[in-house]
């Protein structure tokens, strides 16, 4: 087999496991808790649910068989992408998940695209320049540093409430998306600007740049045009790491701007013990992170021909 | 959040030496004082609970220099007395996770092969999603409140030290020290607790420390959701989440329990920072 169908299998095989791995966990998180199951069910809906209700719960969910056969019954269905019905909403989980999609990954891709024109500026226009530097570092530090809810506090306070810029609740028009994107992606950046800016001065220091130079090229050329490029790999390693903290932000951002989305639905199961709507969730932010770290692992070749020729 | 050792609040600029000097002094300094309020709160303030409707959300005045929150609460001494929960949550956790994730990792290296492979392969999974979620997942098994919340930040994060712990116990295993205890004929229990721990626990430590600025942003937005410690405790994501309520009322009652959090968070990372530099024997910074 070639390389590269080999390597994509065992990164598929990988992903399998993982899924299986996070299906489990899930699973058994749903059987540790203490307590009769259809009571946590039931407890969703009404506090002192009569036997009567509880016989019939343990019916609809299965909870009589054995709990291996509920495993695999369990695992089936996942099979299917059949995800069960939240105990809370009473829908099935996929139409909950399907319909929440929408806003967070609106708002995740807005923050994304903002975090890393941040950090590209930043770094282009800090690279190799040390006073300026300085400036940027402590900044970037701070914005690290900083939980995002409390940025996302911050400014909703001045621009919400001070300045009424931009609307207080809610995600209608994208106005409503400005400051939502903003704290989630102010300290991403942060983080980005500095590998990014490390990747320039690196790559500023390389006989190419000089060659470039003594060929008459501007600095702001060699810096966007030649050495970018050079610094973009180890940006791209951390874009798995950008997607958690992307899943992670828009859980506690979300409920800052109390916006619809799968970060406010999860937050909300947890409480209520939803355990399918968890569930749900976690295989598929499982599956979402293996996948898009196989789409990275196939971009650094495009990005990279010394990988690609290294891998061949 | 993040695994431990990878980028997130664990980079810091790069200042000239007796300014780093200074902010170290600065955030050990800082950092010690937010230990002191933890331990005795009683020291800087007092009436954390005190309740007085007629001083509701009042912005800093002479005898409430940080404010009052809804309740006419002092929100300067809600925050020393925050200090315990908030702290707990942070530190506590990361103690635990490197206690849990040494353990591992050192399973992992030194448990042969099947046992490693095993140990490695689940750490696989639990950081193949955000640490977040996990976190969330824990909560959702266990139910919301202190207790559980450092225990959810735990399992977070104990399979990134495992990680780290594992890749530290090969190099020393593979080191001539160890080859020699083995050729000494030392008992393998010996050897692990004399010359493998040791040589393990260092790094770890310094990773734990820059690693509580994680935890610490981690459990405070559990309570900023409502699952970490239970109102009327002041902890300070939970004050958020009040402060939340009130932004139009007065906006400092949201100033000051996120300037603790990130002054907390700075002051650990600068620390934790330091030590990382006097270890590896470069200048701090």
């Amino acid at each position: 087999m070639a390389p590269l169908a080999l390597r994509l299998t065992r990164r598929l095989a990988l992903t399998l496991f993982v899924l299986w791995g996070a299906a489990t966990l899930a699973f058994a998180g749903m059987r540790l808790v203490p307590g009769d199951p259809a009571r946590i069910i039931a407890g969703g809906v009404q506090a002192n649910a009569t036997p009567e209700v509880l016989d019939a719960i343990r019916d609809q969910y299965g909870l009589r068989e054995p709990v291996g056969v509920q495993y695999v019954l369990f695992l089936g269905r996942l099979l299917r992408a059949d995800l069960g019905g939240s105990y809370q909403l009473g829908r099935p989980v996929s139409s909950v998940i399907g319909e929440q999609l929408g806003p967070t990954l609106s708002l995740a891709a807005g923050a994304a695209v903002l975090g890393f024109c941040l950090a590209v500026a930043l770094a282009l226009l800090t690279a190799g320049r040390p006073r300026v530097r300085a400036i940027s570092r402590v900044l970037e530090f701070c914005s690290i540093s900083t939980p995002n809810f409390w940025i996302g506090i911050l400014l909703l306070a001045a621009f919400s409430f001070r300045l009424r810029w931009f609307p207080v609740l809610g995600d209608e028009g994208a106005a409503a998306l400005v400051l939502p994107c903003a704290a989630l992606a102010l300290p991403i950046a942060g983080v980005l600007a500095q590998v990014t800016r490390e990747g320039l001065e690196r790559a500023l220091d390389q006989p190419f740049a000089l060659t470039a130079r003594s060929r008459g090229a501007t600095e702001n050329r060699i810096r966007a045009r030649h050495a970018l490029r050079h610094a973009a790999l180890p940006v791209l390693t951390l874009s798995g790491w950008v997607l958690g903290e992307l899943l992670a932000g828009t859980v506690v951002v979300e409920t800052v701007f109390a916006r619809q989305g799968l970060g406010h639905v999860v937050v909300a199961a947890v409480r209520g013990r939803d355990f399918p709507v968890v569930t749900g969730v976690v295989v598929l932010s499982a599956l979402t992170f293996s996948l898009i770290n196989i789409g990275l692992d196939l971009l650094y070749g495009l990005v990279d021909p010394r990988v690609r020729e290294a891998a061949a | 959040m993040t695994a431990p050792g990878s980028y997130g609040v664990a980079a810091l600029p790069r200042l000239r030496v007796g300014a780093a000097q200074a902010g170290v002094a600065l955030a050990a300094a800082f950092f010690a004082l937010v230990c002191l309020a933890a331990l005795a709160p009683g020291l800087f303030a007092h009436g954390p609970d005190q309740v007085n409707p007629a001083l509701a959300l009042r912005g800093p005045m002479a005898g409430h220099p940080l404010g009052t929150d809804q309740l006419g609460r002092d929100v300067l001494a809600r925050l020393v007395f925050g200090a315990r929960p908030s702290l707990l949550v942070g530190v506590g956790s990361t103690l635990l996770a490197g206690l849990a994730g040494s353990a591992w990792g050192l399973l992992a290296a030194l448990g042969g092969r099947l046992v490693g492979e095993a140990a490695m392969r689940l750490a696989d999974v639990l950081l193949s999603f955000p640490a977040i979620l996990m976190a969330l997942l824990v909560v959702a098994v266990l139910g919301p409140g202190t207790r559980n919340a450092v225990l959810a930040i735990t399992v977070a994060l104990a399979p990134g030290f495992a990680r780290v712990v594992r890749a530290q116990a090969l190099v020393v295993r593979g080191s001539a020290y160890v080859r020699a205890a083995v050729n000494l004929g030392l008992t393998p229990a010996r050897i692990l607790l004399r010359h493998i721990a040791p040589n393990v626990v260092a790094p770890l430590l310094i990773l734990a420390t820059i690693n509580v600025g994680t935890a610490l942003i981690a459990g405070a937005s559990l309570s900023f959701l409502g699952l970490g410690p239970q109102p009327p405790a002041p902890e300070w994501g939970a004050m958020l989440a009040q402060a939340r309520d009130y932004l139009d009322a007065s906006w400092t009652l949201a100033l000051f329990p996120g300037a603790a959090i990130t002054l907390t968070v700075m002051s650990a990372t600068v620390v934790g920072r330091a030590l990382q530099a006097r270890y590896e024997g470069r200048e701090a910074g």
